[in-house]
């Protein structure tokens, strides 16, 4: 263990070593924090996106806090819900179970951009008789425009932006600019101010009752802006940390080990035993790493588990396995394996106790490098379709953002924020495996 | 990569001893080489056909698809519009029978693996099943070879230049070593870490989304330009940025580990020997360093040469480049076995061949390779 703590402090001589590791702890604590906050069920639950669950949020919006490099500032989302306001409710009652409920929801709104959308979510309870509301939007300049008048059911959706006798009425604008537009601007511009949307609704039952959210869509939403289904990104892009780490860590383990075992065996026995392990791998070159991959995904388990399991699978038996093969067999012919036999060890305590420990140093290194590749792996596997169904992970996104046009509609921020994880974290690991190589690597050593 | 595969050849490579023993050694050897490598190949090949097929299950997918489109076909047709659903339905079985006559699948998959096989290894690689080329044919060969041009200008120019640019970066770096150009080799060489598409998107983004320099992918503007020098101008500018990226995805760890493979090479005794004689810098490198680390260049250019045939399935997709790699990933969407067969067969027979010649090849460049030696020089 001397060796290894020695070894540890010669790494804190190299400056990539020690960046690359600030680069792994930082990846570990969001990992952690990604874990903490919010379990793995829900996660996916949340993703997987069902109906309602991104309700609140904007389609397509760039993080908010590319405000703070805007002159112009870009408006976030306002949600404004009746039920978290009741100062903001009178209930009257006219007599003959007829009930007036008048809602008014105020909202501030000073941004230089108008909203991306407007839109009215309104929930009654009522046993048989529908309630009915109008609804009335007053601007800062005093102006008020119908823009609802319906009877509703118990949970209806009013998208002022699609409503098109609405646009009509507002002189060819969506509600999104029009409700917005300073009347007396040449080209549109957003009047600022206090907004208000007047509800008056009619209840015909004894308990019957409405509530009325009202969700002013931004064109800007939370630390990292949300996607096509209206996703907030920063969901895949904190839960996709531990996923990849795991990942690139397990997948590297094991198709480091396995390949340094397997090609120890090889050598040791010799004979039928290597000659084997030869013809595997020369007839896993040839093989089609693709369609196996399709045909398992389609056959039995799209599971992200499984693919790269068997993604590891195949990559033991490739190049690898020739390069350790040619360590072992130097090693094979060292005196101290000599005298080893010469006590009658074994074989399986001279493959495990004296040929493995002595290549260690070199697989640590190789085995820190392969993470990045795994990392970047998962978003090979994405981009071909092979993608966990489930879970959130930087990959999907990556290829969501692609398979969408970001590029072309400027949606670069959909791009940019998973690769630059993906990056980072490939940077991480591979600046510490390259100096552990330098380091831990007898032959290369200085150089 | 195939730069650290390299070395593994070696160890069980001929030699070219005088004397007519030698000479029969080095045929018995070829001959136990060919075989071994061919029986590789068939096998390979065999499970690559099972694979293909899904161990038989893809043709059960087909035969449903077979019957649910003459279904289709003969429920809209108004001919058999008087027929009674049962007497459709036996024009259906009939139909079908026909079909799957005509495409073989009225025999056992296993009967057919079989044929597949020995068609694939005599190159007979028959007609495609649901793909065709451009220009309409459904001949794999035809289909292969229309691809195959443009995934060779791709990855054939990203490979040259990456190769040559990467060798003799690193010989003049470990010339220089340990100056500023070599510190930041060494610094930048984790940016390989990233794949080529993955690089391929940022391009994109930056030259063709932002700058609008170059175009977003595709081979040629459409339509394509009637000169020849305006052809080869589009040909250049939509080649730009998938080279960019596969040249960028590779040239720092390439230019990386080359660099270190001369300067283990450079740091033997018979050069520091050579050194004290007092020999030129040019003569050291050319007959110390070179020399003797010729035969893994040789065999790294060659085996990354082969890995060319196939192209790069994703750069390609990210690129719109018709290459053989989108074709190939078409073929196992569509679960086309013939092309699938016929790609595997072709790079397979590449692979083996260059192989057995590079067995050869590292005799005649390295003397100090003998028959059988397993003493394993490790790089």
């Amino acid at each position: 263990m001397t060796w290894l703590a020695s070894n540890l402090r010669l790494l804190g001589r190299y400056p990539s070593a020690v960046a690359g590791l600030v680069v792994i702890l930082v990846l570990v604590a969001t990992a952690i924090y990604a874990v903490v906050s919010m379990p793995l069920t829900e996660a996916i639950n949340l993703w997987r996106g069902g109906e309602g669950l991104w309700q609140d949020t904007p389609r397509n919006a760039a993080p908010a806090w590319l405000n703070l490099f805007r002159r112009e500032k870009l408006p976030v989302t306002q949600v404004l819900d009746s039920r978290n306001l009741p100062a903001g409710k009178k209930v009257e009652d006219l007599g003959d179970g007829l009930t007036e409920i008048r809602i008014v929801l105020p909202f501030e709104f000073n941004y230089d951009g108008f909203p991306q959308e407007v839109g009215v979510f309104t929930y009654a309870t009522f046993r048989q008789a529908r309630p009915h509301a109008t609804m009335r939007w007053v601007t800062p300049d005093g102006r008020e425009i119908p823009v609802v008048d319906s009877s509703l059911r118990s949970s209806d959706q009013f998208r002022l932006s699609q409503d098109s006798r609405l646009t009509r009425r507002l002189r060819n604008q969506p509600a999104d600019v029009g409700l917005f537009a300073d009347p007396n601007a040449t080209t549109p511009r957003p009047l600022k101010g206090t907004y208000q949307l007047v509800v008056e609704g009619l209840v015909f039952e004894e308990g019957a009752d409405i509530d009325v959210k009202l969700v002013v869509y931004g064109q800007l939403h939370g630390l990292a802006g949300t996607d096509h289904r209206r996703r907030d990104l920063m969901l895949a892009l904190l839960w996709g940390t531990p996923i990849a780490l795991i990942m690139g860590f397990v997948a590297a383990v094991g198709a480091s080990l396995s390949t340094m075992l397997i090609a120890a065996i090889g050598t040791w026995y010799g004979g039928w035993v290597d000659g084997l392990i030869q013809r595997i791998t020369e007839l896993n070159l040839i093989l089609p790493v693709l369609p196996i991959l399709i045909m398992i995904g389609t056959l039995y388990s799209r599971s992200l588990v499984v693919i790269m399991g068997l993604f590891v699978l195949l990559s033991v038996f490739s190049g690898g396995i020739k390069t350790y093969r040619a360590i072992f067999l130097q090693v094979k012919e060292s005196p101290y394996i000599e005298s080893a036999r010469s006590y009658s060890a074994s074989n399986m305590r001279i493959v495990f106790r004296y040929m493995i420990p002595r290549v260690l140093p070199v697989l640590i290194p190789q085995f820190v490098t392969l993470i990045p590749s795994f990392v970047f792996l998962e978003a090979t596997l994405s981009v071909l379709g092979l993608g966990d169904p489930l879970l959130p992970t930087w990959g999907k996104v990556l290829w969501e953002a692609e398979a969408n046009g970001a590029v072309f509609n400027g949606h670069y921020y959909w791009i940019l924020a998973p690769s630059v994880l993906l990056l980072l974290t490939g940077l991480g690991f591979s600046m510490l495996g390259f100096t552990l190589d330098r380091v831990f690597n007898p032959r290369l050593r200085g150089l | 990569m195939a730069v650290s595969e390299a070395p593994s050849i070696q160890s069980s490579a001929p030699t070219a001893a005088g004397g007519t023993s030698g000479v029969w050694r080095v045929v018995r050897y070829a001959a136990t080489r060919l075989v071994s490598l061919f029986l590789t190949t068939v096998v390979g090949v065999y499970l690559t056909i099972l694979i293909a097929n899904m161990g038989g299950h893809v043709d059960e997918i087909r035969r449903a698809t077979i019957r649910e489109e003459l279904g289709t076909f003969i429920g809209m047709s108004q001919q058999y519009a008087h027929l009674t659903p049962s007497q459709r339905r036996e024009l259906v079985e009939q139909l079908a029978q026909v079909e799957f006559r005509r495409l073989g699948l009225d025999q056992p998959f296993i009967v057919r693996s079989f044929r597949y096989l020995s068609n694939a290894l005599v190159l007979n690689l028959g007609r495609a099943e649901q793909l065709t080329s451009d220009s309409g044919s459904s001949l794999v060969r035809l289909i292969i070879l229309e691809r195959l041009a443009p995934t060779l200008l791709l990855t054939g120019s990203a490979f040259l230049i990456l190769f040559f640019v990467s060798v003799f970066a690193a010989l003049a770096l470990s010339r220089n070593y340990g100056g500023v150009l070599d510190r930041l080799a060494v610094a930048l060489a984790p940016l390989s870490a990233a794949p080529s598409w993955f690089y391929g998107l940022f391009l994109i983004l930056i030259f063709a989304a932002l700058l609008r320099w170059l175009p977003f992918g595709g081979m040629v503007d459409a339509p394509p330009p009637p000169t020849r020098w305006g052809y080869f101008v589009s040909l250049v500018k939509h080649l730009i940025l998938p080279v960019g990226s596969i040249v960028l995805s590779g040239i720092f760890v390439g230019i990386y580990s080359w660099r270190t493979f001369f300067l283990i090479y450079s740091s033997e005794d018979y050069v520091d020997m050579a050194r004290a004689k007092g020999l030129s810098p040019r003569v050291i490198e050319r007959r110390y360093i070179l020399r003797p680390s010729l035969p893994f260049i040789v065999t790294s250019f060659a085996l990354s040469l082969i890995t060319l045939w196939g192209g790069s399935i994703i750069l390609e997709q990210v690129f719109n480049w018709p290459g053989l790699g989108r074709l190939f990933y078409a073929a196992v969407q569509f679960f086309d076995t013939p092309i699938i067969v016929g790609n595997t067969i072709v790079y397979a027979y590449l692979l083996a061949i260059t192989v057995f010649v590079l067995d050869f090849v590292y005799a005649l460049v390295d003397p100090r390779v003998k028959v059988g030696g397993s003493e394993g020089r490790s790089v």
